[in-house]
């Protein structure tokens, strides 16, 4: 029976699905110049739901736990949401100057944001599959919104046809698993897992489940959608699903290996070990050698999820804790660098050459000067935000046993640096080529948002603390 | 009457802070930029100075309050020390003792010159030129006051940050090359650091440096971490064999780049292994000292014959320095393994050698290359061949360069001798085979320097280009003045700053004495 309660519990997600529907609607009604009103009822939609998660209504668990609202959830929703709206802000100029400013691109996105929010709240494997079907489905139509567009055309088949696969891969799994608890409930295959001692079915099911999440993460050796992803999709998608999926990522593989598969932690924990590995050295150094910003953030962002996976590897809350803090400075860093190249793309050209960026520093020093903080946070150098993600995996691994990946770990970390650098170089040390595009006018409210949020990695790397503390807290730690 | 003030604090956040305006005042206005900037360099030397008054005061008073029990680093005043990330335990602890006192002094000294040279020498961006120099001078206070060794850390590697902007951006022809190498080295030798710092973390639960040098390990784990601190540590001396970065960067970086890294960013190497691998991995830093001190005997000797067949001069200064500082970690190495041997005496006096080398490298090198921008300003080339003959041109500037030459050899009554004697005289009493060798280098270090001020100052005017250099200007001259009467001063009377520094060597002395093994 569906009680009240249940609905209340739901609250956010009930008031997003039918904002949704309004949008929908409301959208149909409106003349292409009045298009800002769904950009900006969009935000505002973000900003009501991240107020209604913050409120708790209702109980912990809803629908005889399908969905478990808990500290982790609430946590990952507020970021999904702010990344979100970020995203929507950067977006809306380049949107318009490409005649793709259309309502689909937000509703597209707020279901995303939907799915996210379930699949980072689901107690049971059936939710799973739903938050991520709906996260997946939306993003494959995003990436061809460009329809005219064949790399975006043939990105989105690409995706389309390996997050398939990808599914099928996690369903099959889940079926597994299924058929050894005889439970979808990630509680009582948490149960059983702990206990039964034929264990044979249940690590099958995990081996694909692993396989799932890594494809959804775009870990190496799953990565390979990621690249022709991110450059063929308009920069405007890319953006989005750049940033805020990860942390919706994170919060799969924790409901699945922790909260459902948590007995069997010593057979994925070495799985992930490998993929982490795998990832921090295919990403890095395959980034090196990318000519094309998007692809090369592509890469780095597989071996960023080398290190997320880092976090996860030793099943302790800590780990967790760190791994989610790491998915939060990502997202935040990625969307700030996906929002420079938005910021300096135009009509009819699309700064995403590395070339394009020659001599910023004396075409534009103030962009110049934000993207130099973003690609020190990405490269990890202390004090940026970035560094104290990689400070706090690191840490999570740095106990005896796992000392290896931390040095692993380390190692990486100084071959990704130099394809970091390789940006403020070009923008610093570079003479700009004397054909280069000058930087426009940014439309205000973009180049403000992008400025605080350029500034936060520095302002966060400084005061870090509550927010890692938020993390702690939602995993239980003191 | 400065006791109570937080004058670390001040003296890290006025020159980062500081660099704001400088900004504001923008490339378009030069003058100000510049003027603003050499406001607030010496408003941080005059706070610098507030702080080594408010330090000698100090001792006392902290003693009889009966000061928190710091273990090693109880000589440790005005210290602040706040819960910074509370979930880590990670702390803003700033402390200084007679060690990082010299050392800060050091560096807001040598940053008021930096600033002064970088007057006429830089003429594009100079606004951000400035204001990159003060936020590495507030980065490098950070360093010798930090007594938390994550926060230590944080000031480390943002160091690398504006020093790789400074190189790239001002630099020579090669600048991205050489700025790229240096950037990638650092930072691979500064995380294998940050993992063995976790690692302690694990251990103790703590960043306390002070925590960190009680706690026990084994000996397998502080052969570990000893390594970790070593790569650390061993690049940004740098020591044979990871000096290769040093020569680039020093010859491509402008003028007053090379002068704060050869007069300060070098000393935090020593510094790293005078407050971590000794203090944290005493055991291991022993049984591995036979290393140390086989890499320094190659820095001092080999590096040595490398800096004679130089024909670029800044690159004959940059072997050069490596040569000098394989003294700083002899002596410290020395030091411990005569500790150890029971010969305490010996062992402070091969520290306080390495401390005062370090010093006193930082005014000899600084000027060296101070000297050779000057040079460089006028000729636009570094290359020996191209000079000959300048004295009868630059009477005054050849007398000053004579005398850092001589320094630079270690003549006694130059602040050059002070250290590498003392080191030499710890190196007799550990192993005089050892001992000899380090001598050695003092035939070495003269050939060298001797060859290149022959080349360069002495002789007939070599061509038209030289025949038309002007002596120094008055900004010139003070900057060079101002080093050598501190050379002088160092090496005629080194007393106050080895008292400066008593308290803490004994302490240390005393620490590593003591075996680890848990």
């Amino acid at each position: 029976m569906i009680s009240l309660t249940d609905i209340l519990t739901l609250l956010p997600e009930s008031f997003l699905t039918l904002a949704i529907c309004a949008l929908l609607l409301l959208d149909l009604f409106l003349k292409p110049a009045q298009r800002s009103v769904t950009h900006y009822l969009s935000i505002v939609v973000l900003a009501v739901t991240g107020w209604l998660v913050l409120q708790h209504f209702g109980e912990p668990t809803a629908f005889g736990g399908m969905f478990v609202r808990d500290g982790v959830a609430v946590v990952l929703k507020v970021f999904v949401l702010l990344t979100t709206a970020l995203v929507f802000v950067y977006a809306r100029p380049y949107l318009r100057d490409r005649s793709l400013f259309v309502g689909e691109y937000y509703v597209l996105c707020l279901f995303a944001v939907l799915g996210m929010m379930l699949l980072v709240s689901a107690g049971s494997l059936v939710m799973i599959y739903l938050g991520l079907e709906l996260l997946a489905l939306s993003s494959y139509a995003l990436v061809a919104l460009n329809r005219d567009s064949p790399l975006s055309s043939e990105a989105a088949m690409k995706y389309f046809v390996l997050g398939a696969l990808a599914s099928g891969m996690l369903l099959y799994g889940m079926s597994m698993i299924y058929g050894a608890a005889g439970s979808l409930d990630l509680n009582t295959i948490h149960a059983v897992a702990a206990a039964s001692t034929q264990r044979g079915l249940l690590l099958f099911g995990v081996v694909f489940v692993v396989v799932g999440i890594a494809f959804k993460f775009g870990a190496a050796p799953f990565h390979m959608w990621l690249p022709d992803v991110y450059q063929g999709a308009p920069t405007a998608v890319t953006v989005f699903i750049g940033s805020a999926p990860k942390l919706a990522a994170f919060g799969m593989a924790y409901r699945l290996l922790e909260g459902g598969l948590d007995g069997l932690g010593g057979h994925w924990q070495l799985m992930l070990a490998l993929l982490a590995v795998l990832s921090l050295a295919i990403g890095n150094i395959a980034a090196i050698m990318q000519s094309n910003l998007k692809r090369m953030l592509a890469y780095s962002t597989i071996s960023h999820v080398g290190f997320l996976f880092l976090g996860l590897v030793n099943g302790q809350p800590e780990g967790y804790a760190a791994a989610m803090f790491y998915a939060i400075s990502y997202a935040l860093t990625a969307a700030a660098a996906f929002g420079i190249i938005l910021l300096l793309s135009r009509a009819g050209f699309e700064a995403e050459e590395i070339a394009d960026y020659k001599g910023l520093s004396q075409r534009a020093p103030w962009y110049a000067f934000l993207m130099a903080l973003i690609m020190f946070s990405l490269a990890g150098v202390p004090p940026l935000f970035g560094f104290f993600g990689k400070l706090l995996v690191l840490k999570a691994v740095a106990v005896p046993g796992t000392l290896w990946l931390a040095i692993a770990g380390a190692i990486f970390a100084i071959v990704g640096i130099y394809y970091y650098l390789r940006i403020v170089k070009v923008m610093y040390f570079d003479d700009p080529d004397a054909d280069a595009v000058p930087a426009k006018p940014a439309d205000a409210p973009m180049r403000a948002v992008l400025s605080v949020n350029a500034l936060a990695l520095l302002v966060l790397g400084l005061t870090w603390g509550p927010l890692y503390g938020w993390c702690a807290q939602a995993f239980g730690i003191r | 009457m400065f006791a109570n003030w937080p004058l670390l604090s001040l003296l890290i956040w006025l020159p980062i802070l500081g660099a704001i305006p400088v900004l504001l005042a923008g490339d378009r206005r030069p003058d100000l930029a510049r003027r603003v900037a050499l406001a607030v360099a010496a408003a941080t030397f005059l706070v610098s100075l507030a702080m080594l008054s408010a330090f000698n005061h100090a001792i006392a008073d902290s003693i009889a309050r009966g000061a928190a029990d710091l273990g090693l680093l109880k000589n440790m005043q005005l210290q602040e020390n706040l819960l910074w990330i509370e979930a880590l335990n990670v702390r803003y602890h700033l402390g200084v003792d007679g060690i990082s006192v010299a050392l800060v002094l050091l560096t807001t000294f040598t940053s008021v010159l930096v600033v002064i040279l970088g007057w006429g020498s830089v003429e594009k961006k100079v606004a951000q030129y400035m204001a990159a120099m003060l936020v590495l001078e507030g980065l490098m206070v950070g360093v010798f006051c930090a007594l938390d060794a994550l926060l230590f850390y944080v000031f480390f590697e943002g160091m690398l940050i504006p020093m790789f902007i400074l190189i790239g951006v001002w630099g020579g022809a090669r600048r991205v090359y050489a700025t790229l190498k240096f950037f990638i080295y650092t930072f691979f030798g500064s995380i294998f650091m940050l993992v063995g710092l976790l690692y302690l973390y694990f251990k103790t639960g703590t960043f306390e440096l002070a925590e960190l040098a009680k706690v026990g390990l084994s000996a397998k784990e502080q052969a570990w971490l000893f390594f970790a601190f070593l790569i650390a540590f061993a690049v940004k001396v740098p020591m044979w064999p990871v000096h290769t970065w040093l020569p680039d960067a020093h010859v491509e970086a402008p003028t007053g780049g090379s002068v704060v890294l050869a007069a300060i960013m070098l000393k935090i190497g020593g510094y790293g292994f005078i407050r971590f691998s000794l203090p944290i991995v005493p055991d291991a830093s022993l049984e591995y000292a036979w290393l140390v001190i086989a890499m320094s005997l190659i820095a001092v000797v080999y590096v040595g014959y490398v800096a004679l067949v130089q024909e670029d001069m800044k690159k004959l200064i940059a072997y050069s320095s490596i040569a000098h500082m394989g003294f700083v970690t002899l002596g410290v190495f020395i030091s411990l393994a005569l500790a150890r041997s029971g010969n305490a005496t010996g062992a402070a006096v091969g520290i306080q050698g390495a401390m005062v080398q370090m010093i006193s490298h930082g005014f000899v090198s600084g000027a060296m290359f101070a000297s050779v921008g000057v040079l460089y300003d006028r000729m636009h080339t570094r290359m020996i061949r191209d000079y000959g003959g300048v004295v009868n041109t630059m009477p005054r500037f050849a007398a000053l360069f004579v005398l850092f030459a001589m320094a630079n050899c270690g003549l006694p009554g130059t602040s050059g001798f002070v250290g590498e004697f003392w080191v030499i005289l710890a190196a007799f009493q550990h192993n005089p085979l050892v001992g000899a060798l380090a001598a050695f280098t003092l035939i070495i270090g003269a050939a060298y320097t001797l060859w290149l001020v022959k080349r360069v100052i002495f002789g007939e005017v070599a061509n038209e280009h030289v025949a038309e250099l002007q002596d120094m200007n008055g900004r010139e001259t003070l900057v060079l003045a101002t080093l050598a009467a501190a050379v002088l001063l160092l090496g005629l009377w080194p007393q106050p700053l080895g008292n400066l520094m008593d308290a803490p060597i004994a302490e240390l002395v005393k620490h590593i004495v003591i075996s680890k093994g848990a």
